[in-house]
């Protein structure tokens, strides 16, 4: 197994290493960032205004989760979240400066989205390995081999990912969250596909997160999975009244 | 620039030229045909075939100055989202196009004539052909995805990445031209006598007011095909049967 | 070990595992090549007259065939938005992207050409010039392909349209890259338009991965 790792670090010569001077790890076991906020946001999707004047706020160690019935705008919030899709008002802040930096903010979360982005020709470990790389800038065995463990995978660790279920890719998604630390995630709909065990699982890895001073943000039906976290009905930000295509009109 | 943004306020001026730009439109036809097609001299080398270039030389240069248009206005729509310099340069292209075609159908007509072939790979005639297929990429791209905006997006890049290409595709094709086909007449470098730039200046004039005429109507149609796709757009996003997307 | 270094590892070893598509690529330039001595006839000074344009032609539409994957499947399954979010340069990431395409189809295409080249009877002059433009001019093909592929990510008939948006625009490195070739085997210097071509690349190479950079962030807005 460990020559799977080995091989994934790139040992072309010809290739300039190009190194990133920010430092994107956080020190020690704990998160030293602030509160996550947003103020007066509003998104427009294929012209019609999906929500606007919606606020939200995180504080280290807490967690949000969005509801609302479909089409309110859940993942349009969470993508605005990640700095993805740009707010048509509004702004965000981090630790009470403004969020203008995309890739600076892009540094400091991790985002599942629907879509497991999962390489099925590679191995279990070699997907891990790959966003461990890309992430930390290194690949450590032992974390990813955590990782693995934490959702149950480590049997399954050099098997190509496209003999895996649905629930299981999507385990191998959540296990992302575990490769290299980041003070916010972002979630979107996590709990799909997944059975018990794992619902526990990622409880407890939202757990230990939120008490390291990580935040989160689900977007979700059932909550079982998040205690103690805020709620936000992305519904009520919803226009009552039909939008036209501009406010600045009539 | 910014209160252009608006598009009532733009709609408001564009209102106020419509009439005048039509009106001149119809004058400078009116007045530049004739001249142009009956009453200019005839050409001492190419006799009466020399007229075309009254109807070839102002569409290749409104080609050229729609494409700048569009790229102007595509430009401005990625960096302040303005909607209305998306709008300008979405509905400038069909007409940019068509004066493409323009230009190279009475191109293809002086060949005949001139060269004793409809087409020969003239530097000019080459380069207005490749723009011409540029035109219907930037089209086809922007009516290509699901999302109007995503389209509007796409294409402004296209855009903007056809306007750094289009000076090397010229400045290749004419080497290009210099390489391969040294004897044949260019259409490009014969003296323009000073009885030719009146028909020219007037169709020149009719080609550019003919435009502005047609972008207004066009605009009006966009905007309000926007109303009514936004307006649609609303009743789905209240009604329940929205709540089976996403 | 950077952003870029990892996803140019990731993409090899990708190519490497799915190698049936470089193969592929390889294959449409072999068969696309021989269809023309059946379409113009197999006498050998008619087809070494065109050789070089033949082979330039057949390049170019079967990179242009391999380009239309660059960024789709990565887009499909979710990769996309997590490399936007890498938290750097997504320029960087779209270069390294690139030269993984063009290390895995165009070297391939660099390498088939001079057996092509026999069978269009190529003069013995044009054989070093043929490879030596293909290996300046396939980069830009590369890049210039990845802008076109990263605009039509989602359309319905992203191939097709992908040819209509970047044909036009490979017309220089078209003209340059024959001329290199014609240049040689009458007899005069190949050295101009190989510096054109170099020329061409480093400007592709310079303004191609900011623009679909940018294409690609819009894509998944």
């Amino acid at each position: 197994m460990s020559c799977e790792i080995n091989s994934t670090a790139p040992t072309l010569p010809l290739v300039a290493r190009f190194r990133s001077a920010m430092v994107r790890r956080m020190s020690g076991d704990g998160f030293t960032s602030g509160r996550f906020s947003g103020e007066g946001l509003a998104c427009r999707r294929g012209g019609r205004l999906v929500f606007a004047g919606l606020h939200f706020s995180v504080a280290p160690g807490g967690a949000l989760v969005l509801r609302g019935p479909n089409g309110s705008g859940k993942t349009t919030l969470l993508r605005l979240m990640s700095g993805l899709t740009p707010s048509s008002s509004g702004h965000m802040a981090w630790d009470g400066t403004p969020v203008d930096d995309r890739d600076a903010h892009a540094a400091r979360l991790r985002f599942v989205t629907h879509l497991d982005a999962v390489k099925p020709a590679l191995t279990i470990m070699e997907n891990l390995a790959f966003w461990m790389a890309l992430w930390s800038g290194k690949v450590e065995d032992t974390v990813i081999l955590k990782a693995m463990e934490a959702l149950d995978l480590q049997r399954l660790s050099a098997f190509p990912a496209r003999l895996l279920s649905a629930g299981q890719r999507h385990r191998l998604a959540l296990a992302r969250l575990m490769v290299a630390p980041a003070p916010l995630w972002l979630l979107d709909e996590p709990g799909n596909a997944l059975d018990d065990a794992s619902l526990t699982a990622l409880a407890k890895m939202i757990a230990d997160h939120r008490a390291r001073g990580g935040m989160v943000v689900v977007a979700s039906h059932g909550s079982a999975f998040v205690e103690g976290g805020m709620t936000l009905d992305v519904g009520a930000f919803s226009p009552k009244t039909p939008a036209h295509w501009s406010e600045e009109e009539e | 620039m910014h209160k252009f943004a608006n598009p009532t306020q733009f709609m408001r001026i564009a209102n106020a030229i419509f009439p005048w730009a039509a009106g001149l439109t119809v004058i400078l036809f009116l007045v530049g045909l004739p001249i142009a097609l009956v009453t200019s001299p005839a050409d001492y080398q190419q006799g009466e075939t020399v007229r075309i270039f009254y109807l070839h030389v102002p569409a290749a240069y409104m080609g050229v100055m729609v494409y700048a248009i569009i790229a102007v206005n595509s430009a401005a729509y990625l960096i302040w989202r303005h909607p209305m310099a998306n709008l300008v340069a979405r509905a400038s292209a069909p007409v940019g196009a068509v004066f493409t075609a323009l230009c190279l159908i009475c191109g293809m007509l002086w060949g005949q004539p001139m060269w004793g072939t409809f087409w020969a790979w003239d530097a000019r005639l080459t380069s207005t052909l490749i723009m011409f297929f540029i035109y219907l990429g930037y089209m086809a791209l922007g009516d290509a995805f699901e999302d109007p905006e995503r389209g509007d997006r796409a294409a402004a890049i296209l855009a903007l990445v056809g306007s750094i290409n289009l000076p090397i595709i010229k400045f290749s094709v004419e080497w290009w031209n210099t390489l391969h086909q040294p004897s044949i007449t260019s259409m490009q470098g014969f003296s323009v006598d000073g009885s030719m730039l009146t028909p020219l200046f007037l169709m020149m004039g009719a080609y550019t007011t003919f435009y502005i005429s047609v972008l207004i109507l066009r605009l009006r149609g966009e905007l309000l095909a926007a109303k009514i796709r936004n307006a649609r757009m609303s009743q789905v996003a209240i009604s329940p049967a929205a709540q089976l997307a996403e | 070990m950077s952003v870029f270094s990892t996803v140019l590892a990731r993409d090899l070893r990708l190519a490497l595992r799915q190698s049936a598509d470089s193969l592929t690529v390889v294959a449409f330039f072999a068969i696309a090549t021989v269809l023309f001595p059946f379409g113009v006839g197999p006498e050998a000074n008619i087809l070494a007259r065109i050789a070089g344009g033949v082979l330039w032609v057949t390049a170019l539409l079967a990179a242009l065939l391999s380009l239309d994957r660059v960024f789709t499947v990565d887009f499909e399954d979710g990769t996309l938005d997590q490399l936007i979010l890498s938290g750097e340069s997504l320029s960087l990431v779209v270069l390294a992207k690139v030269i993984a395409h063009w290390l895995t189809t165009g070297v391939p295409l660099i390498i088939m050409s001079p057996v092509l080249a026999v069978t269009l009877h190529l003069p013995a002059e044009g054989y070093a010039p043929l490879m030596l433009a293909l290996l300046l001019g396939t980069p830009t093909v590369s890049l210039v392909g990845a802008t076109g592929a990263a605009l039509v990510l989602g359309t319905r008939r992203g191939g097709v349209l992908l040819s209509l948006l970047v044909l036009p625009l490979y017309i220089p490195v078209l003209i340059f890259g024959t001329a290199a070739v014609e240049a040689a085997v009458t007899g005069r210097s190949a050295g101009p338009m190989l510096m054109v071509l170099g020329g061409l690349m480093v400007l592709a190479a310079s303004l191609s991965p900011w623009a679909t950079a940018a294409a690609l962030r819009q894509a998944v807005e």
